[in-house]
């Protein structure tokens, strides 16, 4: 058991990435609930086969994750003390080949949603009924066009094991919400939630539909990050 | 013969029949392939529609779970648009997947320019671990696919509508000495062949023939090089593409590369390959009269 207490002292470890602060503080009560309640993932076991699947597509403000990683023990809480310093494990985007736990190589906005929709398709061609696959994606980075690509494509796919968990800090300028409706117009099971709300966090992350997918709206209002 | 398109389609599908670990991510392009497989493995050879960018990222995806990936589309759709998908989700994440083009530099030569992809081969050079093949036979792309598919690399394959009328024994890395002469080395590649052994007629020159930049025998052309220093690159891509991979086998020792290829700008005729070929330069007339210009320098 980790507490979010915990895992903000080891943010406050990582240091030099002030620029993607706002994406860090808003991203840490979602990543916090879906580690503490909802994902199987094993520490000791990083690539488990019946392990749950997490993306962070944005890659920004990767401190987060990292802190959320580090507290479950994935690597050694020390990895946090040369974030982005030469030698050192922990880059200001994550690199799947270097930090046990992190499944994708992101900071390129627009890649890990698509890729994730991969894995959803990979993880049904296995057979593999139970497992989920998480993907976070910010406000701003759904203005890329290849997001759309997926979006239109895990509906028609009928990808039930594919969650979409949009961090909307309200961080895009120009603003081009509500991103529950215009998910829910492409077909995706929407459901907008208070952002800092664990408990409206987790119900929403433990909703499976049989033959669509979830896309979790985590509201950061501006100011709140 | 057997065209390099429907060759690609065949020898995939017989993979997928093969091997559980193949999945097939295609973007409406050369469907008609794959009906069977599609039906027969509708979880692992899909469809997914007009969207290059997120086949290559799903194509990804299946990497990421162990899958050995197959995605295709026209080669500029396949090299081009979805560029930085296959630099970062395959390239910098380590993974394999082979990715097939179709339509060569300008194949497609009455579609006009957004469907050329003439700098196809030099952009995935430029992506560490891609490896690089080009193909010159249906019968070679069936060879090559089946060598590759299942390493540890990324691989693109440019197949083209034009092909040489015989096939080799190809295989990634080879390089095949047709014949011997004195004054120089002339290298072709892929579909380039037959018209460069024609323009050769009557040349005192080496003639060899490859089917892959990456890997590359860069021994054997040096090996070949040290006795002949003018080496001349017969490519059916931008002219010069190939120099970074041959001029390493050059740099010890004194010589001289000349690339015969395609130039570099825009194309706005139409018609068929051909006519290209020749207002280009590159038939038999154009590449003759470029080998001996460079024989004379």
């Amino acid at each position: 058991m980790t507490t979010l207490e915990d895992v903000r002292a080891l943010v406050a470890r990582a240091t030099g990435d002030e620029k993607h602060e706002e994406s860090t503080t808003s991203t840490l009560d979602a990543l916090w609930v879906l580690y503490e309640r909802i994902l199987r993932v094993d520490p000791a076991d990083p690539d488990a086969e019946d392990r749950d699947r997490f993306l962070l597509s944005k890659g920004h403000g990767p401190t987060a994750l990292y802190a959320v990683l580090a507290a479950r023990g994935f690597f050694p809480t020390e990895w946090l003390d040369t974030f982005m310093e030469h030698g050192g494990h922990l880059g200001s985007h994550p690199d799947r080949t270097q930090v046990p736990g992190i499944e994708a190589s992101t900071g390129s906005l627009g890649h890990g949603l698509p890729m994730a929709v991969g894995v959803a398709l990979a993880l049904r061609a296995k057979g593999l009924q139970e497992q989920r696959v998480f993907v976070l994606c910010g406000d701003a980075e759904l203005n890329e066009g290849s997001n759309w690509e997926a979006i239109l494509l895990a509906p028609e796919r009928r990808l039930g094991n594919l969650t979409l968990l949009v961090i909307d800090n309200h961080s895009s300028e120009p603003t081009m919400p509500p991103w529950d409706a215009r998910l829910g117009s492409f077909g995706w099971d929407t459901h907008l939630v208070d952002g800092h709300d664990h408990a409206a966090l987790e119900r929403a992350f433990r909703v499976r539909q049989p033959d669509r997918p979830t896309a979790v709206v985590a509201d950061i209002p501006e100011g709140e990050w | 013969m057997r065209d390099m398109r429907p060759a690609f389609g065949a020898t995939v599908s017989d993979l997928v029949d093969r091997d559980d670990r193949v999945a097939v991510v295609l973007s409406e392009i050369s469907t008609q392939f794959f009906t069977a497989a599609m039906r027969a493995y509708p979880d692992r050879v899909v469809n997914i529609g007009i969207m290059e960018q997120a086949m290559v990222g799903v194509a990804a995806g299946f990497a990421m779970e162990g899958f050995l990936p197959v995605a295709h589309s026209l080669s500029p759709f396949m090299a081009e648009r979805p560029y930085e998908q296959l630099k970062l989700d395959f390239g910098y994440q380590g993974l394999a997947g082979t990715f097939v083009g179709v339509g060569g530099s300008y194949d497609y030569a009455s579609e006009g320019g957004t469907h050329h992809a003439p700098a196809d081969v030099g952009l995935m050079l430029g992506i560490p671990r891609m490896e690089v093949l080009i193909p010159g036979h249906g019968d070679e792309v069936d060879r090559l696919l089946r060598a590759t598919y299942a390493n540890a690399h990324p691989t693109y394959l440019r197949a083209s509508v034009t092909s040489n009328a015989a096939s080799h024994e190809v295989a990634p890395g080879r390089l095949d000495v047709l014949r011997r002469g004195d004054r120089a080395t002339v290298l072709a590649f892929g579909p380039m062949l037959d018209r460069t052994v024609e323009a050769c007629e009557g040349l005192d020159v080496t003639l060899a023939y490859a089917t892959s930049l990456r890997p590359f025998d860069t021994e054997g052309l040096a090996a070949i090089a040290g006795e002949q220093p003018v080496v001349i690159s017969v490519e059916p891509f931008y002219e010069g593409s190939a120099a970074p991979v041959l001029t390493e086998a050059l740099v010890h020792v004194p010589s001289r590369f000349v690339s015969i290829g395609v130039p570099r700008g825009f194309i706005h005729g139409y018609g068929t390959s051909a006519d290209l070929d020749a207002d280009l330069g590159l038939d038999v007339p154009g590449i003759r009269t470029r080998l001996r210009a460079a024989l004379d320098a």
